[in-house]
């Protein structure tokens, strides 16, 4: 295996350090190291360096969707947004509620090698709200399967719910749930107020969401389970799981990039790019959303990266699909809405998209220090510059970005994945390299 | 003007040129020769998702009395219904050259959409969108408005302290919207009245009074204009109100409540009405009613908005 | 630099004169429409109404009117969009009448071919004459005057400016090199 020396690195901590990488870990770290004869040298003054991210609401699409995405495609999209492991969401086709399902999708993620792929399991079979799916094979298989959500649908019925909560208490597995209560939501287009009556599109209230954390929070107390709640994306949302943390509830919640950044006001323009679920709110939430993540009330962010092809969305509002792509975009976004306006400092970011995301979902064997012989997982930011995003900052197969067109800061310069680069100088490295050492590491490591 | 897509947009210049114009149409109703040769050359579509007969026809009347050639487009029975997609309908209509498109959609937005897609360079007019807006009803109410009130001398004249009461499904009235946009450039006042399910979430920010209480907003408005909203079918089974006897007891413009209207008021419905339920046939017939002008000042609205759309030089205006 | 070819006084004197031609060869203001093209042939007609009820008190009161040929043109894709004028018809009718058509300058001919086309919708008058202040030449169309107030033989490159005191606060005719052209 290659070895990498990275010179200069700015740390979260705001020290600066080299970095020698070597057999897949930290191997030396401090300053004026000098690597063996052969080894990369990668000069890192200005950059900053950050554990890899980890994504715990990914859409990969694969199985079934394969011209959205792929693993493959979609872990390329990760690596180029700095993120060395990704949580795969269960509604593919077949949805991901079997064993064999979920090995699939974590074997073909071990193959591509750009990221850890952990897919999450469904709690219902079929995503169809109504019999629990086999939990317990999919935590017991080889996927080790953690996190279980029905995401793009609601797990909206109370009993079930508080069977799900139960149940994967035996595995330490933990609930995510997609907040949205389906009869207040027939139909809904977007954010529920004064722009979607003038628009004519169907409100999505944000009592909606609002009143299904309450339940949930109270249910997950009732029973003493752990509960993820996904995007969150109202003031009220926050207040709720405020409340709930105050309590001593063992509620983590979510925030995605775009409900940190954007607002309804887009949609004056009905163009389907700003179509997503849950829809963007108004001014406010967003700053309630940033406020949240500031005090703790919110844990992580995550992208819910949902790729969908060109013809999805180039139609009518109504007949578009929901969802944006994210991963490239995630940490850029991250320091517009936070580290920009400084809410945030860079050890804040490696909290919320790294460190905390991986506890949530149980992500083993992926250190998120840069303490000497940690798994080599990171990623070198320049937040200094900035750009227009284009297509060519997107390495999946969708382009669904909302963010085309709009100048970003930051960009990723280097990834590494357990010790091999994915990312070098800004460019996604080729499938076939990066399979290849992704082999090789395997094989170094017994 | 390159599109007309909503009233929201429209500058009070603009909104009374075409006023004015249509004026000049509506002249041109009353000749032998109602054709005029301005349009010649010119082709029009009539692309309707939506069905809507009298729309659609007006549209085409008034393109055919501007000399411009009409093909009529109706998603039933056609591609559009065999799930062929805007974009290629509109690139279709593009390679057949037409100069203007008339849309009418059950997806908010679609004109818009379609206008600044780049599929096809035509003029768009929203010949209604979804629950969103239908501008050349606002217009066509606007002209019959200034009419009814101002005559011979209605030429150059807004609307400005005309008091307009708007009763009804203003939640899901694209008209209720163009109107209420369109009455506020031209300085009238615009009250909606309509049971609480039916009135939109945030309309409160809107530059309208809302009220609950048809009858004591009659007696303390005194409008000069009460416009009754059809009560769409799927409404009535969809929990809204119990039930349309219901409905018509308290929102109805019953014989009663057209007694105790100032007599000059006039009373307006975009049509197709539904008799006995949001209007009595009494009210509708009466003279104070203006449905059958509503219908031919229509046409004179939609002639001067294709005539401004496409007579023009196209470069000239974007 | 404008050059002054018409003063105050010349315009009067030429729609004198032309008001006197028009009751001469209709033999009096019996069954006579006078149409002004939108905007200054307007206020030419007027002026000509005037006078003829000056010359002849038998004339009729409602004689001129106004006729808009916006919608008839055939260069109307070439300019942005015109806001139409007002066209009005003496309560008379034209059918059977003579009418005489009155424009400012005359020039490709192609207004006045609009125009004929404007009456022909309107009704089927007897006889259409056509009154200019100006013809300044280059027709494109087989178009004459029958009144013409000056003769004034021009290059394209040149611009006629016809400024009446109604609409433009002074009364003139003046002739120059139109924007663009030249230096």
């Amino acid at each position: 295996m290659t070895t990498t020396l990275i010179t200069g690195a700015t740390l979260p901590d705001g020290t600066t350090t080299d970095l020698l990488i070597a057999d897949g870990v930290i191997a030396e770290r401090g300053a004026g190291l000098s690597g063996p004869a052969g080894a990369r040298v990668l000069d890192a003054a200005g950059l900053v360096a950050l554990p890899g991210l980890v994504d715990l609401h990914t859409h990969l699409r694969e199985p079934g969707f394969e011209q959205s995405e792929t693993v493959l495609s979609g872990t390329r999209a990760a690596a180029a947004g700095g993120f060395t492991a990704v949580f795969a969401m269960a509604n593919t086709m077949p949805v991901s509620d079997t064993a064999g399902v979920v090995e699939q999708v974590q074997a073909l993620g071990d193959a591509a090698g750009y990221a850890t792929v952990r897919p999450i399991g469904a709690v219902t079979v079929g995503l169809g709200g109504e019999r629990l799916s086999e939990i317990g094979a999919m935590a017991n298989s080889r996927a080790g399967v953690r996190v279980f959500s029905d995401d793009g649908k609601c797990v909206h019925d109370s009993l079930l719910m508080r069977r799900a909560l139960e149940y994967v208490k035996t595995f330490d597995g933990v609930v995510a749930q997609h907040a949205q209560d389906p009869r207040l939501t027939e139909n809904a287009q977007m954010n529920e107020g004064a722009l979607s009556s003038e628009l004519g599109l169907k409100g999505w209230p944000a009592v909606a969401e609002e009143s299904i954390i309450a339940r949930d929070v109270l249910l997950a107390k009732h029973v003493g389970a752990r509960l993820h709640i996904c995007h969150l994306s109202t003031a009220g949302s926050v207040d709720v799981v405020r409340w709930a943390k105050a309590r001593g509830i063992e509620v983590t919640a979510e925030v995605t990039p775009h409900h940190l950044l954007l607002t309804e006001e887009l949609i004056r323009s009905y163009d389907a790019r700003y179509k997503v679920n849950p829809p963007l709110r108004r001014d406010e939430d967003v700053r309630a959303l940033r406020e949240g993540l500031v005090d703790g009330t919110i844990d992580i962010v995550a992208t819910d990266h949902a790729p969908h092809p060109e013809e999805s969305k180039d139609c009518e509002w109504d007949h578009a699909s929901f969802g944006m792509v994210g991963l490239e975009s995630a940490l850029s976004v991250v320091q517009a809405a936070m580290v920009d306006t400084g809410l945030f400092d860079w050890a804040d970011v490696a909290r919320v998209l790294s460190q905390t995301p991986a506890q949530i979902g149980r992500l083993e064997g992926h250190t998120h220090s840069f303490e000497i012989g940690a798994s080599a997982n990171l990623v070198l930011v320049d937040p200094a510059s900035s750009s227009t995003f284009s297509v060519d900052r997107l390495a999946g197969k969708s382009h669904n970005s909302p963010y085309l067109g709009m100048t970003l800061p930051g960009s990723v310069r280097h990834t590494f994945h357990r010790g091999y680069p994915t990312v070098l100088d800004g460019s996604v490295l080729s499938a076939s390299e990066v399979a290849a050492a992704a082999t090789a590491a395997g094989v170094a490591r017994g | 003007m390159r599109h007309l897509l909503s009233t929201r947009d429209l500058l009070r210049d603009d909104a009374i040129g075409l006023l004015d114009i249509a004026e000049d149409m509506s002249e041109v109703q009353n000749r032998e020769v109602k054709k005029l040769p301005t349009l010649r050359g010119k082709t029009v579509v009539n692309l309707f998702f939506e069905d809507s007969t009298r729309t659609r026809t007006s549209f085409e009347v008034a393109a055919k009395r501007l000399s411009a050639d009409v093909i009529n487009f109706s998603a039933k029975g056609s591609s559009v219904s065999k799930g062929e997609s805007l974009k290629d309908t509109a690139q279709t209509l593009a390679a057949m050259g037409a100069d203007g498109v008339v849309i009418r959609h059950s997806a908010s937005g679609a004109p818009q959409v379609l206008a600044q897609s780049g599929w096809i360079d035509a003029g768009v007019v929203n010949a209604g969108d979804g629950t969103h807006e239908h501008p050349t009803q606002a217009l066509l109410d606007a002209f019959t408005m200034r009419r009814r009130i101002h005559g011979d001398a209605a030429r150059g004249r807004d609307l400005d302290g005309v008091s307009v009461m708007i009763v009804g499904d203003v939640l899901h009235s694209r008209v209720a919207r163009s109107n209420l946009w369109l009455l506020e450039t031209l300085g009238a006042h615009v009250t909606f009245v309509a049971p609480a399910t039916l009135v939109p979430v945030g309309a409160s920010t809107w530059p309208a009074d809302i009220r609950y209480d048809l009858d004591a907003a009659l007696a303390e408005v005194r409008p000069d204009v009460v416009m009754l909203l059809r009560i769409q079918q799927e409404r009535m089974n969809a929990a809204f109100f119990p039930t349309t006897r219901e409905y018509a007891r308290q929102w109805g413009l019953d014989d009663e409540r057209l007694l105790a209207l100032r007599p000059d008021s006039i009373v307006m419905h975009p049509g197709p009405m539904n008799r006995g339920l949001e209007i009595s046939s009494r009210a509708a017939d009466s003279a104070q009613s203006t449905v059958i002008e509503q219908v031919a000042n229509g046409v004179s609205i939609r002639m001067a908005v294709l005539y401004s759309l496409l007579s023009g030089d196209r470069e000239a205006r974007s | 630099m404008a050059r002054i070819v018409l003063q105050n006084s010349d315009i009067t004197r030429a729609l004198t004169r032309i008001s006197h031609e028009i009751l001469e060869s209709n033999r009096g203001a019996d069954d006579l429409v006078i149409l002004g093209i939108p905007t200054r042939g307007v206020i030419l007609a007027e002026r000509i109404g005037a006078q003829i009820r000056q010359i002849e008190a038998s004339a009729p009161v409602d004689l001129v009117g106004s006729l808009d040929v916006t919608m008839y043109r055939d260069d109307l894709a070439h300019h942005p969009t015109r806001a139409p004028q007002r066209t009005r018809v003496p309560a008379g009718g034209i059918d059977g009448k003579t009418v005489v058509l009155v424009d400012d300058v005359l020039y490709s001919g192609r207004t006045i071919r609009a125009a004929l086309d404007a009456i022909g919708d309107l009704g089927r008058p007897r006889a259409v004459r056509l009154a200019v202040l100006v013809d300044r030449g280059h027709r494109e169309l087989p178009i004459r005057a029958d009144f013409v107030g000056k003769n004034l033989p021009s290059s394209t490159d040149e611009r006629i400016n016809v400024r009446l005191s109604e609409i433009d606060g002074s009364e003139e005719v003046s002739i120059d090199l139109a924007t663009g052209a030249g230096a």
